[in-house]
């Protein structure tokens, strides 16, 4: 018998959405285009609240407006399953161990969610929400 | 095979998407989401009350890194999902969003200077 | 009494006859407590004597029997008929060159594991009558979880950045190698380090996480790859700063 393997061609497009598992880790590289985009338009943003009252005020009009809403809950959904997806691999990346016990990963991916409302507290009270 | 340099870029990848995971949320709320909601008053994001918050320099200075972080955390990532997605030319897309990145860096940075 | 039977589609290759795989359809009865390899082993003995396939030990330690079944990188003999629906496909891992029918080449792979030093690397020659290593069960615990691959190749199969670029040295490689960096007994981290923190190492993976889902030993080489992404930024920034530290 002679060799002659076969080579399977890999799938350059497409491979992705063959599996839920592998559609499901798009969705979460995905998200930082939307997480991205928001922040440049933030960053626009300050910009524009740095050049006059004028060039803010019309920059929020349109931020405020029915596409800039749109955007906004789009972008919200994404960053939360980006919150969600981060911390369910933190314990992977950085597994801790207390007087020799591994910690479970459940721990420190609750320990997070809470630091998140902490965070997110603290935030909002700092900018005077009240 | 020499050791690669992608740690840089991956270290503030780590970073921003930690900053990213904890704030992105409450930053999109309060940034448009929460005045129609009525979470916040109607006057949260005027003229008037964004040039108050950003007087201190420590805002300044907080704002800048945490979103400076975040845009090389996505202009990374973006980078990776550009080849996931089949584009080859992994050095393009790096210069691409790379200086995306830098060029929002560098405006947020003359932005918060000259508020 | 009707027996129930099953269809099976599997994908044949001759390289003496075949331009090209094809898929051939045979039928084997149901059983109970049969996995996919007895109903493949049962085809060999009674439906076609060409049919070609590794298998060994039949109870998931020898790591022989990887194969795509209904497209999931699975150990055929602990894959149960039972949970299966009536027509199933067996398929060579994803990912390798077909040798022939169900073998793959793993040359690229075997090439890769020792690239890694899949090795203790002492300090010194450490002679039997000086005693043995001392290790806490803590410091054993460090590493353990990450001396169960048995180099099935499931992870390889189901990597797509391995699908995308072959070059890439791959979760089982790089969990072994992070498997002896964490042990105490071993000081070879920066003579891996040239090709666990290159490029084509590391730094390709993009933590999709699909390796450790089909690991049958729950090796979670994500996880091993990972924490070897941390290391290797600290070793990075370390050299920069302290390079008289290199270990």
């Amino acid at each position: 018998m002679t060799r002659r393997p076969y080579l399977q061609k890999p799938q350059r497009f497409g491979w992705w959405f063959r599996q839920a598992r592998y559609t499901r880790y798009m969705l979460r590289e995905v998200s930082s285009l939307f997480i991205g985009a928001y922040t440049l338009v933030l960053i626009v943003g300050l910009y524009r609240l740095s050049q006059s009252q004028v060039a803010y005020e019309s920059f929020l009009a349109n931020a405020m407006g029915t596409f800039g809403m749109l955007f906004a809950i789009v972008a919200l959904c994404f960053a939360i399953y980006h919150t969600y997806t981060w911390f369910v691999v933190t314990p992977k990346a950085m597994p801790i161990a207390i007087a020799g016990k591994r910690l479970p990963g459940a721990a420190i991916i609750a320990g997070h969610w809470a630091g998140f409302f902490i965070a997110s507290a603290l935030v909002w009270w700092l900018a005077g929400g009240n | 095979m020499a050791s690669s340099h992608k740690p840089i870029v991956w270290g503030l990848f780590a970073a921003g998407g930690t900053v990213a995971a904890f704030l992105m949320p409450v930053l999109i709320l309060m940034t448009c989401l929460a005045i129609p909601l009525g979470l916040l008053p109607a006057d949260f994001l005027s003229y008037d009350n964004l040039i108050r918050i950003m007087q201190n320099y420590l805002t300044r200075l907080i704002v800048f890194g945490v979103l400076v972080l975040i845009t090389w955390h996505a202009a990374h990532r973006l980078r990776i999902t550009a080849h996931d997605f089949g584009i080859r030319a992994d050095t393009a897309m790096a210069i691409l969003f790379y200086n995306i990145a830098m060029a929002g860096t560098l405006l947020l940075g003359y932005a918060l200077i000259t508020l | 009494m009707s027996e129930r039977t099953l269809e099976l589609e599997i994908l044949r290759y001759n390289p003496d006859q075949d331009e090209a795989p094809y898929l051939q359809s045979y039928e084997v009865p149901y059983n109970d407590d049969w996995v996919v390899l007895d109903a493949i082993n049962y085809v060999k003995e009674n439906l076609d004597r060409t049919l070609s396939y590794r298998w060994s030990c039949h109870m998931a330690v020898c790591g022989s029997c990887g194969m795509l079944v209904n497209g999931e990188p699975s150990l055929s003999c602990s894959t149960f008929l039972r949970d299966l629906p009536n027509r199933i496909r067996i398929e060579p891992l994803q990912n390798f060159p077909i040798e022939r029918d169900l073998v793959v080449v793993m040359d690229d792979f075997m090439t890769k594991l020792s690239s890694v030093k899949p090795y203790i690397v002492s300090k010194e020659e450490k002679n039997p009558d000086d005693g043995e290593h001392l290790q806490s069960p803590a410091e054993l615990a460090q590493f353990k979880q990450f001396t169960a691959c048995i180099n099935c190749l499931l992870c390889y199969s189901a990597c797509p950045q391995y699908g995308l670029n072959e070059k890439f040295v791959g979760p089982a490689a790089l969990a072994l190698a992070h498997r002896y960096n964490l042990d105490t007994r071993d000081v070879g981290r920066s003579a891996r380090e040239e090709v666990v923190a290159s490029n084509p190492g590391v730094w390709e993976c993009s933590f999709v996480g699909a390796c450790s889902d089909v690991c049958p030993k729950t090796v979670d080489p994500a996880a091993a790859i990972q924490q070897a992404k941390i290391a290797a930024t600290g070793d990075y920034f370390l050299n920069f700063l302290m390079p008289w530290k290199r270990q």
